[in-house]
């Protein structure tokens, strides 16, 4: 309740989102609520169908709710121009996607500058900027290299550079280890840890319990709708894994 | 002022990253890139190729008009269109010297008048030197003005040479180093036919127009007027030069009234002559450029239209292939305007690029023209021909891009992004 108080940075309230297929009508999104403040770690799970990516999109300002209300930082969304959310998505947002989205044709620099193009940056300063958060993901001995120049591990830090380089109010990654081997995850999900300690504000979508365990809440979604929405201490799967270790300990 | 400002730095932004991002995506697909613009290279090669052409012809004939001089009237018998006369032989409309008596007290507009004797082609002899294709011209003194003909050595032909019928001749500076006369060749003798001519002058060559008849040479000799009724039946015709511009088309008036009553034609029938100006000549010249131009306009236009819906084409193609690049830019902050000048301008830098290699390889052609035909020497492309083909490629680039632009920036990102 005390973390309620602090700035939201998320609220969801009564946001559906209904897509309409031929005489059908799909609630992707039915009813959902939801609050998140600064410096959360958030992981979305649930069945394939549930309505995950579709929450993300709306939260990403990529897809606009059929009804309810979205404000992101305090500003309701719902009646904002294109170009004003375009704006949003390119300041407060970002994104990292299952595949990546690299430009093959782009170097890891480039590609990681490419927001900063979007917003009034300087050459010199999008070069900087980029350069850090390379350096930030662990990347800065590979910013020349192009994508098909890096291993899958390492293309999901230079999308997870390009997320960040706008200094984005929320980090949204859609399954962001679903194309990765378990050990490369274990390396992509130390890098969220790290920016999490570091105060940055994530929401990731997986349907891997380990995956959600490094986060400190998680949301389950069925059917376009939240059941349950529990931090981490009190999440039955992170329990049951608590006591697993637990036994293993004496031993 | 200040809000205007920055937006226009915005804009500026946004067109030169959209520049710099078409370079590169240019680049990246070369070979594509090369095959789409060739119909606009050629478009734009072969319009600065013909207005090149043409100019340079122009030049040229305004250049040999201006040696006229551009009150010259010129003066020569034909059949009429209609009447009686419309199958005369030209022996009946001839023009006799006794025509043009008087003609300057009769018209006052005209400043200076010259009859001409054209006898044909000889083979002039200097001891055993000879030099065939002599053209031999019977002139009065004011011919050297008319024409603009100044002599370079000795003297003109003189109202004596022709009160006295002297057998006296100018020639050219090539029949007097093909016949080997001295440098000096005033008061020597050469044969001209069976008739011997005492050179009194060297007149200086006329810039030549010859459209195809080169190879072999042409020399000329004058000879006073009168003098050529020695050697036979010569083709008479007139040169005038009017008082100025300005009144050159009532001198043709005057000329013409003088000669019906001279050459007594009943009022009603058409005349067996003509009385032209080199303005007359030039507003032709100018009409048929003028044609040229526009048929060539024409093909370059339908070549352009080609060469563009080849861009619309691939730029399609292109938007399809890159679902995914537009759908992710979308997600990182791209507005739709961004995309779509990313796209048009993508299209137009194709075109620029097409209108560059264009103009070079019309400059190519039109150094290849000068080199092949001495005549066009003067052939060149105008600045404006540059600009007009530069200015038509951009306009194909903007017309024909458009459309895929704009299924770019309409492009759902979602649906984008999961484009496979
Ligand atoms: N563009 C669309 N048109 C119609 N139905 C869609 C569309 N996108 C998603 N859906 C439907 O919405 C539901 C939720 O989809 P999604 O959010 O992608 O699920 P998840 O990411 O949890 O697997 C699914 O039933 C899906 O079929
Ligand atoms: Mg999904």
């Amino acid at each position: 309740m005390t973390e309620k108080a602090e700035k939201l940075i998320i609220r969801l309230q009564e946001v559906t989102r209904i897509y309409k297929v031929g005489v059908e009508h799909i609630h992707a999104l039915d009813g959902i609520n939801l609050e998140l403040g600064e410096n959360e770690y958030v992981a979305v799970m649930g069945a394939s169908g549930s309505g995950k990516s579709t929450l993300m999109n709306v939260l990403g300002c990529l897809d606009r709710a059929t009804s309810g209300c979205y404000e992101l930082d305090g500003q309701d969304t719902t009646k904002m121009s294109d170009a004003t959310l375009a704006r949003i998505r390119n300041e407060r947002i970002g994104f990292v996607f299952q595949s990546f989205e690299l430009l093959g044709q782009l170097s890891a620099l480039k590609n990681v500058e490419m927001p900063l193009i979007y917003s009034q940056n300087g050459w010199w300063s999008r070069h900087m900027r980029a350069k850090n958060v390379l350096e930030r993901v662990g990347l800065g001995d590979r910013i020349k290299h192009k994508p098909n120049q890096l291993s899958g591990g390492e293309k999901q830090r230079v999308a997870i550079a390009r997320a960040l380089v706008c200094n984005p109010s929320i980090l949204l990654a859609d399954e962001p280890t679903g194309n990765l081997d378990s050990k490369t995850s274990e390396g992509i999900l130390d890098l969220f840890d790290q920016l999490y300690r570091e105060g940055q504000t994530i929401i990731i979508v997986t349907h891997e319990e380990h995956v959600a365990l490094h986060a400190r809440r998680t949301i389950h979604m069925r059917d376009g709708r939240i059941y349950s929405d529990l931090p981490r201490d009190q999440d039955p799967a992170y329990n049951t894994t608590m006591q697993e270790d637990a036994r293993e300990e004496p031993e | 002022m200040r809000a205007i400002i920055r937006m226009l730095a915005a804009f500026l932004r946004l067109f030169y990253q959209s520049v710099y991002l078409a370079l590169g995506q240019i680049w990246t697909n070369k070979t594509r890139s090369i095959l789409t613009t060739i119909g606009i290279v050629i478009g734009v090669a072969s319009v600065t190729a013909v207005i090149a052409a043409l100019t340079g012809l122009k030049a040229k004939v305004l250049n040999q008009v201006e040696s006229f001089g551009t009150n010259t009237i010129f003066i020569f018998p034909t059949q009429p269109d209609k009447g009686p006369m419309r199958h005369a032989s030209w022996w009946t409309i001839r023009f006799l010297p006794e025509h043009f008596d008087d003609i300057l007290e009769h018209c006052p507009s005209v400043e200076r008048f010259s009859r001409i004797a054209g006898v044909g082609r000889y083979t002039a002899h200097y001891r055993e030197k000879s030099a065939e294709n002599v053209e031999v011209m019977g002139i009065e003194p004011a011919y050297h003005e008319i024409q603009n003909r100044p002599v370079s050595l000795g003297r003109k032909i003189s109202v004596i040479d022709n009160m006295q019928v002297r057998p006296v001749c100018l020639i050219d500076p090539k029949l007097r180093d093909e016949l080997r006369l001295d440098r000096d060749c005033i008061g020597q003798t050469i044969r001209i036919g069976h008739h011997t001519f005492r050179i009194v002058g060297v007149i200086e060559r006329q810039p030549e127009l010859q459209l195809g008849e080169s190879g072999q040479e042409r020399y000329e000799v004058f000879i006073p007027f009168r003098t050529t009724f020695k050697m036979g039946k010569p083709w008479i015709m007139a040169f005038a030069a009017s008082k100025g511009t300005e009144v050159t088309e009532e001198a043709q008036a005057e000329i013409s009234f003088f000669l019906r009553r001279t050459r007594n034609i009943k009022p009603g029938e058409p005349d067996t002559f003509r009385v032209e100006s080199v303005k007359r000549f030039m507003d032709t010249f100018n009409s048929i450029a003028l044609m040229v131009t526009l048929v060539a306009g024409g093909v370059v236009g339908i070549s352009l239209l080609v060469g563009g819906v080849g861009i619309m084409n691939i730029m399609l193609v292109s938007v399809s292939e890159r679902t995914r690049e537009i759908g992710l830019r979308k997600a990182v902050g791209a507005k739709k305007s961004a995309i779509l000048t990313q796209f048009l301008i993508e299209a137009v830098v194709l075109c620029f690029i097409g209108g560059l290699v264009g103009v070079g390889i019309g400059q190519c052609l039109t150094m290849i023209i000068s080199g092949i035909n001495p005549v066009l020497d003067m052939v060149y492309i105008p600045a404006w021909a540059i600009l007009l083909s530069f200015s038509f490629a951009g306009s194909v680039g903007i017309f024909f891009g458009m459309f895929p632009a704009i299924k770019a920036a309409r492009l759902d990102p979602i649906e984008a992004l999961r484009h496979e």
